[in-house]
């Protein structure tokens, strides 16, 4: 018992770094995924082109390659990233890549009048994206992120593999030194769960609020 | 940082090798993930709460968790129970599972789609269950739903790499041995990002062709009601 006390803390450590990980991963892939996904619908060509660019590079290629790359590759050009930052850069990058399109689509979703309203009130065009369109359109992107985030929680799994001290490698460290398969494996599947559970609760409750007030405004 | 075009072709042909396991493993985990997926899905719609309740909690368990450990799960514990299997085995299932409980919810939106009243209308002319599922729910399901499904594919072929991490020698784990054996990383590990590149560029076109084929079905019986 004492001795699975310790390992035990051992994969709660590792759960800690996972839960890091998808902390900063996610503000990343958010702030990602706002300029990625406006610039797609930006009226200047060049954003456009470069926003198209690295969503379908990165939707494109695998995560598991991006992380690979950005932790072996950018070091021989001269940047050399902890694995902490490596796992966080390619997480973040990868899902944000997937969210800039529910970015584009949600602010494409909102209903055209809201923009012609808008144009006929003099907004700026900042003004109509900041306090008309995005107030809208971040209602319809909530629960995609929702799914987004967990994905993201999932993909923090591989970071093991760059030697990040995550839940994932924790549970092979104890495997290694008890030989005891079940157990280890068993709890960070367990603990994976109730974080992916936490995040959609929480998801979930952030749409209720933002949506209080909305009801009859959306169709 | 250089770019030594003699090292990629000599590295060519192993690769070549690794990409060859990743399709065959992206291939059959999906022909997997379809079928198992239809199960789950037409499991999660059963009247009788012992199956549907069970089937939801499975479907939202996996989807929760990450499908690295689901395969570490395959690949170590299932030896003590007595159940050894290959690498490769063991990753196709692993791969087919996780992405059977994706594929489920895929079939499960095209179930919901289909209008009340062809259910009704099976009833009346009294067909069985079975048969109102096999010769008019699913029929209508499914169509719809193939682009969706097809996206699948293309998640799945990218989350491959993944079974390196349990041995198999697919294209990711060729590269990283070459890249180990050699000591240069960039020419193996850009060039599986380039395959995985090229591969989901040209699927994506074939998912709008897909799309433009299958995605009105859904939309014809409804004009009608």
């Amino acid at each position: 018992m004492e001795m699975w006390l310790g390992y035990m803390q051992l994969i709660l450590h590792g759960a800690w770094i996972t839960i890091q990980l998808t902390v900063y991963g996610c503000a990343f892939a958010l702030a990602v995924a706002l300029v990625a996904g406006l610039g797609r619908i930006s009226p200047f060509a060049p954003v456009r082109w470069i926003s198209v660019g690295y969503i379908e590079f990165f939707r494109g290629t695998s995560i598991f390659v991006q992380l690979f790359w950005i932790y072996y590759v950018l070091p021989l050009m001269g940047f050399t990233l902890s694995p902490m930052q490596a796992g966080v850069l390619a997480l973040g990058l990868n899902v944000g890549a997937y969210g800039a399109e529910v970015v584009r689509s949600a602010v494409q979703a909102v209903d055209e009048g809201q923009k012609e309203a808008a144009v006929a009130v003099n907004l700026t065009r900042y003004q109509t994206m900041r306090h008309v369109i995005l107030p809208q359109a971040i209602v319809i992107m909530l629960p995609t992120f929702g799914n987004n985030a967990i994905e993201l929680l999932k993909g923090t799994a591989i970071v093991s593999l760059i030697s990040l001290s995550d839940m994932t490698f924790q549970a092979q460290v104890v495997r290694a030194q008890t030989g005891n398969t079940a157990v280890p494996f068993i709890t960070i599947l367990l603990l994976y769960f109730a974080i992916a559970s936490v995040i959609s609760f929480a998801v979930r409750s952030l749409e209720r609020r933002l949506t209080r007030g909305l009801d009859g405004v959306r169709a | 940082m250089d770019w030594d075009w003699q090292f990629v072709w000599q590295i060519l042909p192993t690769l070549a090798e690794g990409a060859k396991i990743t399709i065959i493993a992206t291939l059959l985990g999906y022909v997997l993930a379809v079928v198992l997926g239809l199960v789950l899905a037409v499991m999660r719609r059963s009247h009788n709460g012992f199956v549907s309740k069970p089937t939801a909690g499975v479907v939202e368990f996996v989807r929760g968790t990450p499908l690295l450990v689901q395969l570490y799960f395959l690949f170590y514990i299932l030896p003590e129970a007595g159940i050894t299997l290959g690498p490769l085995v063991a990753g196709v299932i692993g791969l087919g599972l996780h992405y059977a409980t994706y594929t489920s919810e895929v079939y499960r939106a095209g179930i919901d789609n289909v209008p009340r009243g062809q259910w009704e209308a099976a009833k009346a002319c009294n067909l069985t269950a079975r048969q109102t599922w096999r010769h008019i729910v699913l029929p209508q399901a499914i169509m719809p739903v193939i682009p969706a499904l097809a996206n699948y594919l293309i998640a799945m072929f990218k989350e491959t790499p993944l079974l390196s991490a349990i041995t198999v020698l697919e294209l990711m784990n060729q590269a990283r041995s070459i890249a180990n054996y050699n000591y240069r990383y960039v020419e193996p590990i850009t060039l599986v990002g380039v395959f995985f590149l090229v591969i989901s560029l040209i699927s994506v076109i074939g998912v709008k062709y897909l799309e433009r084929r299958f995605g009105s079905y859904g939309n014809r019986g409804r004009a009608a009601t």
